[in-house]
């Protein structure tokens, strides 16, 4: 017994040796927080996801490691007039498995992201036509005008026509379904790597390709590269510290510094776009976890604002997230707008001035209010909201915070339950622009303008402002919005949007705390990288040494 | 015999009845699937469309019905978010579990016997006081904490072995294993010692008492005044008799060293199905979470009848009362 085992394992030493990789070869290791479910690019609108399927997969555009948005499949593209856009393709390129790519790939593409079981609808509304000129032309017709079409097709992935339809995954995983899609562990993308296997929650393998068409222009030195998800934080950061791999993310805030201490690793730090924020309940006539009853405190635009010059953002900065964090005036990156960080300011913190303004508003003693806060979502989110809690019990407000996991937080606090008072939220606008977050969290939550907010029977049917929890509601707002997204000249846009920002910012619609810093580390064998502030880890900027 | 058999599979059926309702009353509580299987720009009616679609507005006895029809029938259906079917999944991710637990096991069972054996024989011995110590520790100190501190000794200051995961692993058709590769023997070796500490303390106190007693024994005495060699009193006559519970607890333990992998396995990340079972639950998916109870209940369930069944081969009274039927 003790003989064969001894046997085996000589084998297997030798057919590990067998299996080595020759010393040259750059094998880029990489663990995330997260697992990869299904490798279908249509099939869950995240982060993570969309940005690892974005190595394998290419869109018409791609963005750049400054988010610039560069040719990638389109080589350029012009728009005709305000409702149809034309976009040339690029000739020449060559899908994994040999297929040539043209624009019926194209149409096959936007037929598939807007099928159902897509989680891509938005990238192309339903009503838009996708017209083949040629060959390499596709034109896009729309009903409306639309100066941001292309903003989110950076992680809108071309499929092949035939190789879809080869292998059944003509449509995305159909969510309650009983078999599996092909498109779930297989890949046939244009990009700079193939995947070579996917095992969801264990391991998934790649490698360069050899014949994708940037490769003259490529970044990278890659030969392969091997993802494994490693849920646990310590486990991660122990596996970036022995060497393990040669890159982990996310680092937590507290394990920065012993990552930065180490010889052989480094903390990447860079800020984030996401924008964390408040939000209070400003539509019900009386707010569901409160003391006050008959009346809504919240509604009083002097009690949003003494809860605003509550926070010490300084704080939470410096304590709750060592550093890594931008206070915000905005509710979207400055970065993302033409307007400087400097150009809203924050309500200065001021207790004084805050027990003053409630006060005023007739709540002198203080209220309670109910507080519901993510504590698996966004960065030291549970720690954010206990130094809130804090912060307020200074003025007089008693919080009750209930702080659980996302799979918890989220259906409770979204439509249709709406189940909250007072909260706190995270934001990334996935088209890199203001409309997004003025349309999705400060329109009115109606069908009609002017009508009920957050109506019981209508709440499954409400699409503007549909993330606008606490019910804000300004119709001025809502026009202009309506015509930020349909204005063609930027200059005007700019304008348009920089009046919308200082009428939500003056009415206090929410109060912005800041935007939560990246937090990568690499290890020694990592020469250089890109950290990309859309947290999308694009491996073609990766050199190791 | 065979009415036992029959009789014992039909209190199984029942227990496995009661896990599934029990573990189908949990799934309401930990939040809605659907939050976690869209991301920020689905609309409203069609997160409410895939609510539909997916029965959860159905009443609870109407999925529950469906829920045991469809495993009775082994269909776990497809997981929500990895998208392949839950019993392909859990087919793949058993052997690392299986692995790890037998391995675990059978590292208690080594370790714990001559801990025990020596401690019974020489209570008095300062090697004894240390083994009790040691062993105190071990059912003291948590799980993920052994975890965490052999991984930074190990793994981070000494750099001798992997950290996380399986290493290279070897398939044969179903079935893979870490166990013919160095790197998957270096990868195993803190996660089995992690799992079997426990079950190492539990064996050796047992060892332990149990040969204090019987060391006591007429029979013993006998065989001292025999003239039998220390040597074969020990081992021969008074560890024989030790062995049978010894042995009973072992096999039971298994069952449990099965369930509380999850543990280790998110410490080490180790592939196995407690790791599936936690990123499910994170996620809600149901699928993966109602197909692991299941199958660990079905493993508790199997392992009992077998010691039962065990009981009545090596019990003659057992037989007897059996036969008389109740």
């Amino acid at each position: 017994m003790k003989l064969r085992t001894l046997v085996l394992g000589a084998a297997g030493l030798a057919l590990a040796a067998a299996v080595a990789v020759p010393a040259q070869a750059k094998e880029l290791k990489f663990a995330f927080q997260g697992t990869l479910n299904s490798f279908d690019p249509y099939n869950l609108n995240e982060t993570f996801h969309l940005g690892t399927q974005g190595n394998v997969y290419e869109g018409l555009i791609r963005r750049g490691s400054d988010m610039a948005i560069e040719p990638a499949l389109a080589t350029s593209w012009e728009v005709l007039k305000p409702t149809q856009w034309r976009f040339h393709l690029r000739k020449g390129v060559k899908f994994h498995n040999g297929n040539a790519f043209n624009a019926d790939d194209v149409i096959f593409s936007a037929t598939r992201v807007r099928a159902e079981g897509s989680d891509l609808r938005t990238r192309i509304s339903a009503d838009t036509k996708v017209v083949k000129i040629d060959d390499y032309t596709v034109d896009f017709i729309t009903t409306k005008p639309n100066p941001i079409l292309h903003f989110e097709w950076g992680t809108w992935y071309i499929l092949d026509k035939e190789w879809a339809e080869k292998n059944n995954a003509v449509s995305p995983q159909n969510v309650g379904g009983t078999e599996e899609n092909y498109a779930t562990r297989h890949a046939n993308g244009t990009g700079p790597f193939k995947l070579v296997s996917h095992e969801s929650g264990v391991k998934t393998v790649f490698a360069a390709n050899g014949s994708w068409w940037d490769n003259a222009n490529k970044e990278h030195n890659l030969t392969s590269v091997i993802f494994t998800p490693i849920a646990s934080d310590a486990t991660r950061v122990a596996a970036l510290l022995s060497g393990q791999v040669d890159m982990a993310y996310p680092i937590p805030v507290q394990d920065q510094k012993r990552v930065d201490s180490n010889a052989s690793t480094t903390a990447m730090v860079g800020p984030e776009m996401r924008t964390i924020f408040l939000g209070m309940d400003q539509h019900s006539d009386e707010l569901l976890h409160s003391s006050v009853k008959g009346k809504n405190p919240f509604k009083d635009k002097r009690v949003r604002a003494a809860f605003f010059h509550a926070v010490n953002i300084k704080a939470i900065q410096k304590k709750v997230m060592r550093g890594n964090s931008e206070p915000s005036s905005l509710m979207i990156a400055p970065g993302l707008t033409s307007l400087s960080a400097t150009h809203f300011k924050r309500l200065d913190f001021d207790p004084a001035k805050s027990k003053s303004l409630l006060a005023a508003a007739g709540y002198g003693s203080g209220f309670e209010v109910g507080m519901d806060c993510p504590n698996d979502r966004y960065v030291n989110d549970e720690a954010i909201c206990t130094a809130i809690v804090g912060m307020l019990a200074k003025v007089g407000i008693k919080v009750n915070l209930l702080a659980q996991p996302k799979a918890k937080y989220f259906p409770k606090i979204l439509a249709p339950n709406l189940d909250v008072s007072f909260y706190l939220l995270g934001w990334t606008p996935g088209s890199l622009d203001s409309w997004n977050v003025l349309h999705n969290l400060h329109g009115c939550p109606n069908l009609v303008d002017g009508g009920p907010i957050w109506k019981k029977e209508d709440r499954n049917k409400i699409s503007r402002g549909k993330f606008n929890i606490g019910g804000y509601c300004n119709p001025e707002v809502d026009k202009l919005t309506a015509r930020i997204l349909s204005e063609t000249d930027k200059g005007n846009r700019n304008t348009m949007i920089e009046k919308a920002w200082g009428m939500t910012i003056d009415d206090i619609a929410h109060i912005p705390l800041h935007q939560q810093a990246l937090s990568w580390g690499t290890g020694k064998r990592v020469k250089s990288l890109a950290q990309r502030p859309d947290n999308q880890f694009a491996w073609r900027h990766v050199m190791m040494n | 015999m065979i009415a036992l058999i029959i009789r014992r599979s039909y209190q199984s059926i029942v227990v496995m009845l009661v896990v599934a309702l029990l573990a189908f009353t949990m799934f309401r509580y930990v939040g809605d699937p659907v939050a976690m299987l869209v991301g920020q720009e689905t609309s409203l009616e069609e997160r409410e469309e895939l609510r539909v679609k997916l029965g959860l507005h159905d009443p609870v006895p109407l999925q529950f019905a469906r829920f045991v029809v469809n495993t009775a029938q082994g269909e776990f259906g497809i997981s929500y978010q990895i998208g392949r079917p839950v019993a392909e999944l859990l087919k793949e991710r058993m052997p690392a579990t299986l692995e790890l637990a037998f391995l675990a096991a059978i590292f208690a069972l080594v370790v714990a016997l001559p801990m025990g054996v020596y401690s019974a024989l020489y209570p008095q011995k300062w090697l004894s006081n240390i083994f009790l110590t040691v062993s105190l520790i071990g059912i003291s100190l948590p799980t993920f904490l052994i975890g965490i501190m052999l991984i930074l000794l190990f793994g981070v200051v000494l750099g001798w072995l992997p950290t996380f995961g399986r290493g290279e692993v070897v398939s044969f058709g179903n079935w893979t294993t870490g166990l013919l590769t160095t790197s998957g023997w270096q990868s195993i070796v803190m996660p089995a010692f992690t799992l079997g500490m426990y079950q190492l303390t539990l064996i050796m106190r047992l060892v332990r008492s149990e040969m204090l007693e019987v060391l006591l024994t007429d029979y013993i005495k006998f065989a001292r005044a025999r003239g039998l060699a220390d040597n074969a009193v020990h081992f021969g006559h008074a560890l024989k008799n030790t062995l049978i519970p010894v042995i009973t607890i072992t096999g039971l333990q298994l069952g449990q060293l099965i369930a509380f992998a999850i543990i280790t396995e998110t410490v080490f990340q180790w592939p196995g199905m407690g790791l599936m079972f936690i990123q499910a639950i994170g996620t809600v998916d149901i699928p993966i979470m109602s197909a692991y109870l299941i199958l660990i209940a079905m493993f508790f369930v199997v392992i009992n009848l077998v010691v039962d069944i065990l009981y009545h081969v090596v019990d003659p009274r057992l037989r007897v009362e059996t036969s008389k039927g109740h």
